[in-house]
């Protein structure tokens, strides 16, 4: 798969890195003992160290940096334990110190890789470069008052991951593969929530182009876009800006862009002459952070199993797809859901009725699986019911319906509907028979080379059975009858 | 009793305990005291309220059987502790008007121990200074003068600590020292002040200059005084990262304890042109007091002690430039309204930092900023280190280390304001201990022929404040330093 652009000049290569911002899943602060919960009303969650009240002082939050550690072991990535926080200096209203404490030089988590898996099952390694803790910022609002700003300072304060990646990505579907697999790990993992809606994931895309096999070009810095849709749309965007360019001759500016939600584009936010100088420095009020080996072995060995293990499992034990794998164990709760779903049951059978039919009713009635009406032992009961020969698939499909409408079990609903399906090879062929000397013209006409009319028997006979005959019995008997004669 | 004033704090506490004297007479002594003395201007706010009812409190606590360890003494506490209720400004004007709703972990330890608060004590603005003459209040002024009786200077930047102390205005006075601004300040005013190891004290509540080398210590008359009150200053606290669980030796008792055996080094660079020389004789002569007390003397030295300055003028503006970033105008404290949000922070800053800020804030801005951090922050901290391995060093032979804790007398008010780099000077002997992170003691040793008092300085291993009282009992004991400043309150001397 060929993920090169095509301009007027001939070809380009997309070069995409992003640097993600997911909140760690905490009760307090990464600094403060004020609560990081989303959803209380303005200025309800702040500490006097939040609001940098003169004198105080921050203390590291140890669970925060665990959050990371876990993070880190889902990303295959090395561990520091030692890492060191640093003040990254500038002013701005909804930042009370006047510095964010982030890590700069030496992060808590180093080199990792995150596997991504494309629509056409191929998989891809993306390098991770780091992971450090920082402080989130809190928010301006400046919609609240003619002459005035509002500030917020609920979120000030709160823990937040920056993951970078290398720039590894080739393509907007891969980048936003990448968005999806990261957030699948830190949801398994508990360590962020990945609601993206909330702000709790947010991403900048670092986009640049050149010619294949070419020097790296300019890139450009997109800031905090939060959906995946907003990502591809930006990278898109900005590839096609900066191909223009290029190809009319121009240079792409280093330089820092704004995403426009109602456009589309991509505008610049501030050139990289008026970059901040952010005179980081070792936070003074800090000691350099140590965890022990032990520790982290500790978190290592309490470690949900991975996306990614599940997934190897499911393709090697189960002979599932690659994609129905990816599918299934993109959430934590689906994989639970299937693996529960299809114990005992025909487990690629399962897979195909959870991205299909579960998936489609969900989505129709905009329901999750968290309050899915069906619970994976009904589904596979269901499946058992098909496997077993007890409904054909086609009844199945009612019998799945009414199950989504009333939440009953698969062989509650068969018995109570008489759906059971009927493999009396006397019963089938009586019905059979009726059906061809009911249409006696089309039994000539197939004999006569019209082959393609034996769907419209097999179809006559299982609506005269109420779908409930077997239908590879319905098949064989047919073609006997019809073939043999 | 007539002189309450006269008694240092462990008599005072004797006769508190003995009732021969009330918590209530004493705070109220003092704020007499006080405001006799108000033209020192060591006070910026006196909280005769909280004192009468604290010493009220205080006398039941006595009568009951439940003194603590300061119960009924009254405390000045120097501006950059946040204290609950009371104005805490850092003695700035960016923090007019400023009322901590919280109470700095050292006061709060003070007060726990039955200490009975007079008021808030002047200082240079965010502890800057090494005169108190960067105050927004104005400077306070030292109550020891010279032959001409020109308003000397207390040091800075606790400048109001000791003045207070000295002046009889306060019992004991909390300062803190970035610098020397605890130890410097107590030799001009010929009082005994500490700088513990860092991390001894709780920075939870003071203002922050630069936060690797703030430590908040005790300001008294006597060395045995300073023992008490350092015993019920220093606390490990959660709230600070950086506060030590090392337990807390027995200050109170190792006072007493004399020299005999230790090991005390001479550290060879401790000199520097332009000393006074009756600054020189005076080290000899604590030399001479610690050997005949039974100490063997021993000469080190401290190779890197002439780069400590330079380092300290980086590393201080820097952790200061971001420390102070906060006073934004945004949340509390002045704010100038402008245009927009830049033109606000320029204008309130503008307004609200003195000049010895601003210079500090710019300092520290450059020398972290790109293209310069390597070769100013990075060096500065490289250079650190060696000043911190001298000692390492040093300690490997000697218990503590004797100094002049200054190089001069007190100076003029005025005389050196205006010359930022002279005035820096005034901490070379004290700024070392800040960036190695040791503790160190300025006992008052005697006086100029101009009649001025001087200060020797004791330095010692990290978490080892026993051993700076044993050798400051000693050298307090053979200076028998009992000369009284010119504008004292009672009028004894």
């Amino acid at each position: 798969m060929s993920d090169l652009v095509t301009g007027r000049t001939g070809d380009w290569e997309v070069v995409i890195g992003l640097e993600v911002h997911a909140q760690v899943s905490s009760k307090a602060k990464l600094f403060s003992g004020a609560s990081a919960s989303f959803g209380s009303a303005p200025n309800e969650n702040v500490s006097l160290v939040d609001a940098a009240m003169p004198g105080m002082l921050p203390v590291i939050n140890r669970e925060c940096v665990y959050q990371a550690i876990r993070t880190g072991l889902g990303l295959k990535a090395q561990i520091n334990l030692t890492s060191v926080f640093d003040r990254k200096n500038y002013f701005y209203a909804d930042l009370p110190q006047g510095y964010q404490i982030s890590q700069f030089k030496d992060p808590i988590v180093g080199e990792g890789s995150l596997r991504i898996v494309m629509a056409d099952g191929s998989t891809r390694d993306i390098g991770i470069e780091r992971l450090h803790l920082e402080q989130d910022a809190g928010k301006s609002m400046h919609d609240q008052h003619p002459t005035k700003s509002y500030i917020d300072l609920n979120r000030t304060g709160v823990a937040l991951m920056e993951i970078v990646s290398r720039p590894d990505m080739r393509s907007a579907a891969e980048a936003a593969a990448y968005v999806r697999k990261l957030r699948s790990i830190l949801r398994y993992l508990g360590t962020c929530d990945g609601n993206m809606e909330e702000g709790s994931l947010r991403a900048d895309v670092n986009v640049s182009v050149r010619r294949p096999g070419g020097p790296l070009g300019t890139r450009t810095e997109t800031k905090n876009l939060n959906s995946l849709r907003f990502i591809q749309l930006a990278i898109d965007h900005e590839v096609a800006r900066q191909i223009e360019i290029i190809e009319d001759g121009g240079t792409i500016d280093q330089e820092t862009r704004l995403f426009d939600t109602a456009t589309g584009a991509t505008r610049t936010m501030r050139s990289k002459e008026d970059a901040h100088d952010y005179r980081y420095f070792p936070d003074p009020d800090l000691l350099p952070m140590i965890v022990t080996q032990d520790e982290v072995d500790a978190l290592a060995s309490a470690l949900p199993e991975l996306p990614d293990d599940i997934r190897d499992r499911l393709m090697g034990e189960y002979g599932l797809s690659a994609y129905d794998a990816a599918v299934i164990t993109e959430e934590r709760d689906t994989a639970r859901y299937y693996e529960a779903a299809s114990d005992g049951r025909d487990r690629k059978l399962v897979a195909n009725w959870m991205t299909v039919e579960l998936f489609g009713a969900l989505n129709k009635s905009g329901k999750s699986l968290e309050n899915c009406p069906i619970t994976p032992e009904k589904l596979g009961e269901l499946v058992g019911l098909i496997s077993d020969g007890t409904i054909s698939g086609r009844i199945a499909k009612d019998v799945f319906a009414d199950m989504f409408e009333t939440g009953k079990g698969a062989a509650a609903i068969v018995d109570e509907k008489g759906l059971k399906q009927v493999s009396d090879s006397g019963a089938i062929e009586t019905l059979i028979d009726q059906v061809l000397a009911a249409n006696q013209d089309k039994v000539d006409d197939y004999r006569g080379g019209k082959d393609k009319l034996f769907g419209f028997f097999v179809g006559q006979v299982m609506k005269e059975s109420g779908g409930q005959a077997n239908p590879g019995m319905v098949n064989q008997i047919l073609r006997s009858k019809l073939d043999g004669a | 009793m007539s002189d309450l004033l006269g008694l240092n704090a462990v008599a005072a506490r004797d006769a508190l305990d003995k009732k021969a004297i009330s918590a209530v007479e004493l705070a109220t002594a003092y704020l007499g005291a006080a405001e006799a003395t108000a033209g020192l201007n060591n006070y910026v706010a006196l909280t005769a309220d909280h004192a009468l009812a604290m010493a009220a409190e205080s006398d039941k606590r006595i009568a009951s059987g439940e003194a603590g360890l300061l119960e009924g003494l009254p405390i000045g506490v120097k501006d950059l502790f946040c204290t609950k209720g009371v104005s805490s400004t850092a003695c700035s004007n960016i923090l007019k008007g400023f009322v901590p709703p919280y109470e700095s972990t050292v006061t709060a330890n003070l007060w726990a121990a039955g200490g009975v608060m007079l008021g808030k004590l002047n200082c240079d603005e965010f502890a800057m200074g090494s005169g108190n003459e960067t105050s927004a209040y104005g400077p306070a002024i030292n109550p020891w003068q010279g032959k001409d009786k020109v308003d000397l200077v207390p040091g800075g930047s606790s400048g109001g600590s000791a003045s207070a102390v000295a002046a009889r205005s306060a019992l004991l006075a909390t300062g803190t020292d970035t610098g020397g601004s605890i130890r410097q300040p107590a030799a001009f005013c010929g009082v005994v002040g500490l700088k513990p190891t860092y991390g001894r004290c709780s920075r939870w509540g003071i203002v922050a200059f630069a936060s690797s080398l703030d430590q908040a210590g005790p300001f008294t008359r006597t060395v045995a005084d300073n023992a008490l009150m350092m015993t019920a200053m220093a606390s490990h606290d959660a709230k600070d990262s950086t506060s030590t669980q090392t337990p807390l030796q027995d200050l109170i008792g190792a006072v007493g304890d004399g020299v005999k055996g230790m090991k005390i080094g001479v550290p060879k660079e401790y000199v520097m042109d332009g000393m006074d020389n009756e600054v020189v004789t005076l080290w000899e002569q604590g030399q001479a007091w610690l050997r005949d007390a039974g100490a063997e003397l021993i000469d080190v030295s401290l190779p890197h002690t002439k780069y400590a300055l330079p380092a300290y003028y980086i590393i201080a503006p820097a952790e200061a430039s971001s420390n102070l970033a906060r006073y934004d105008g945004v949340r509390y404290g002045m704010r100038v309204d402008a245009e927009t949000l830049d033109g606000m922070y320029e204008a309130t800053r503008a307004a609200g930092f003195g000049d010895e800020v601003q210079r500090r804030i710019m300092i520290g801005t450059y020398v972290l900023s790109a293209g310069y951090y390597d070769a100013y922050y990075l060096k500065a901290q490289k250079v650190r280190r060696l000043i911190k391995a001298d000692f390492d060093a040093a300690f490997q032979t000697v218990d503590a280390l004797l100094t002049p804790a200054t190089p001069s007398a007190a100076f003029p008010v005025g005389r050196k304001i205006d010359d930022p780099v002279t005035n820096f000077l005034n901490d070379v002997f004290t700024v070392p201990a800040n960036l190695a992170g040791l503790p160190g003691i300025s006992v008052p040793g005697g006086v100029t022929s101009d009649g001025l008092p001087l200060g020797l300085q004791v330095l010692g291993r990290p978490f080892d404040e026993a051993s700076l009282y044993r050798v400051a009992g000693v050298l307090e004991q053979a200076a028998g330093f009992t000369m009284t400043p010119a504008r004292m309150a009672g009028g004894a001397a």
